[in-house]
């Protein structure tokens, strides 16, 4: 059953380093260089913000592109493959978000303390946002897949899906951020935001793989 | 090893498309589905592959470890070669193999469908038929008792067609089981026939 598991992860992985894995990543530079501005020259504004402004745009770097997660897959016949496939479609839709999260998520995560800077956050603050987006985005990226499935048909359904989502990300938001709050010593909000986590990451392939079974023509 | 499928009935978009289909394929055995545009053959293949659920009736297969989902026994080629342009020729079947749980070699599969001297371009660059033949190659690379086949023959030249032809009498007298939906004569000796009536 590893052996399908690998190859999608693999042929994901591939297909990614060939063109639109640094996309999410200069969206996210665009955000963060655009907010000084934005906001203007109040260094302590701007580093009380900071952690958020990180937040919203690694969240939203994360949800762009995630429509693509399945549809070329749907465009070109793929998706018969994964249904046949010795392995169940829930994890094979699993292996597909693991090579999402690697090449688009992974990359907002290690850039994050660097983009920081350039906010005035501080890199003990900066740290915990890295951290907290390393537990945040794979719960991002199991929803998203979850909007991707649901969309899968549709050929405009490129901002649905992230729309159908918005809701349940927003807990992910609210203690991503908090977690992120360096004059508080507990861990609480980032006990939480794993909690979110680890149940996305059991949720979301099953129920993406659930549309997609119920949405096939 | 025996496909039967019982009354079956297929609504597609609120339409029914297929209407109390039956039919028994036994082990060696090929049944090509004919029938005009629009008659459901399509359908019925994607039905039998499990790919879109069946309204009433039933599909199964008689004579198997239960234990084994059906779905892993077959072969799906639809309209779609599922090719991705950026892979290479030989990376797009590894590919099929490894997800299909096959143990097939590659080189040898890419060499019986005429696609040894392309293996290491990328899957953007063939024409039509060639990527039909690369989806050919998986049926060999994976191998899987059931082959259900929609319009093998589409964009296949004469070449190509007797590759077809050649591969299905091997899997046959291997004991396999061919399902197809055709337009043209694909040439199964004493195989069955399903004439789908055009719904109105």
């Amino acid at each position: 059953m590893i052996g399908p598991l690998r190859a999608m992860l693999m042929r994901d992985l591939a297909l990614a380093s060939g063109g639109s894995a640094g996309l999410g990543l200069v969206f996210f530079l665009l955000v963060v260089t655009l907010t000084p501005f934005a906001v203007g020259p109040d260094l302590a504004l701007l580093a009380r913000i900071g952690p958020a402004i990180l937040w919203l745009g690694a969240l939203l770097a994360t949800l762009l592109g995630l429509d693509r997660l399945l549809q070329a897959d749907h465009e070109d016949g793929g998706l018969d493959l994964m249904y046949l496939a010795s392995a169940p479609l829930e994890l094979m839709v699993g292996a597909k978000i693991l090579a999402h999260w690697l090449t688009t998520c992974l990359p907002l995560v290690i850039a994050a303390p660097l983009f920081g800077a350039m906010l005035d956050v501080g890199p003990t603050t900066s740290l915990r946002v890295a951290l907290a987006l390393l537990i945040g985005t794979p719960a991002l990226a199991c929803l998203g897949a979850v909007g991707a499935a649901l969309t899968v048909g549709l050929r405009r359904g490129g901002l649905l899906a992230p729309v159908l989502i918005l809701p349940l990300a927003i807990p992910v938001l609210i203690f991503g951020v908090a977690a992120c709050d360096a004059t508080r010593d507990d861990f609480a909000p980032l006990g939480v935001l794993g909690g979110l986590a680890l149940g996305y990451a059991v949720l979301g392939p099953v129920a993406a793989a659930g549309a997609l079974k119920l949405l096939r023509d | 090893m025996r496909l039967v499928a019982e009354a079956l009935s297929v609504v597609r978009g609120g339409r029914p498309v297929l209407e109390g289909v039956s039919f028994s394929v036994g082990a060696g055995g090929a049944l090509a589905i004919v029938g005009p545009n629009g008659a459901g053959k399509s359908t019925l293949l994607r039905a039998i592959a499990g790919l879109l659920p069946p309204a009433s009736g039933s599909v199964r297969l008689e004579g198997v470890d239960d234990e084994i989902p059906a779905r892993e026994s077959m072969h799906m080629l639809g309209h779609l070669d599922a090719v991705k342009s950026g892979l290479s020729v030989i990376r797009n079947l590894a590919f099929a193999r490894d997800v299909l749980g096959g143990e097939g070699e590659l080189l040898p599969a890419l060499e019986r469908v005429g696609l040894a001297r392309l293996a290491d371009l990328p899957g953007g660059v063939l024409s039509a038929g060639q990527r039909r033949r690369l989806a050919l190659a998986r049926l060999l690379a994976a191998p899987r008792p059931i082959w259900l086949l929609d319009e093998p023959t589409a964009a296949l030249d004469a070449g190509g067609q007797a590759a077809l032809a050649g591969l299905v009498a091997d899997h046959r007298a291997k004991g396999g089981m061919v399902v197809a939906a055709t337009h043209a004569e694909l040439g199964f000796k004493d195989g069955d026939t399903l004439d789908l009536e055009p719904r109105t």
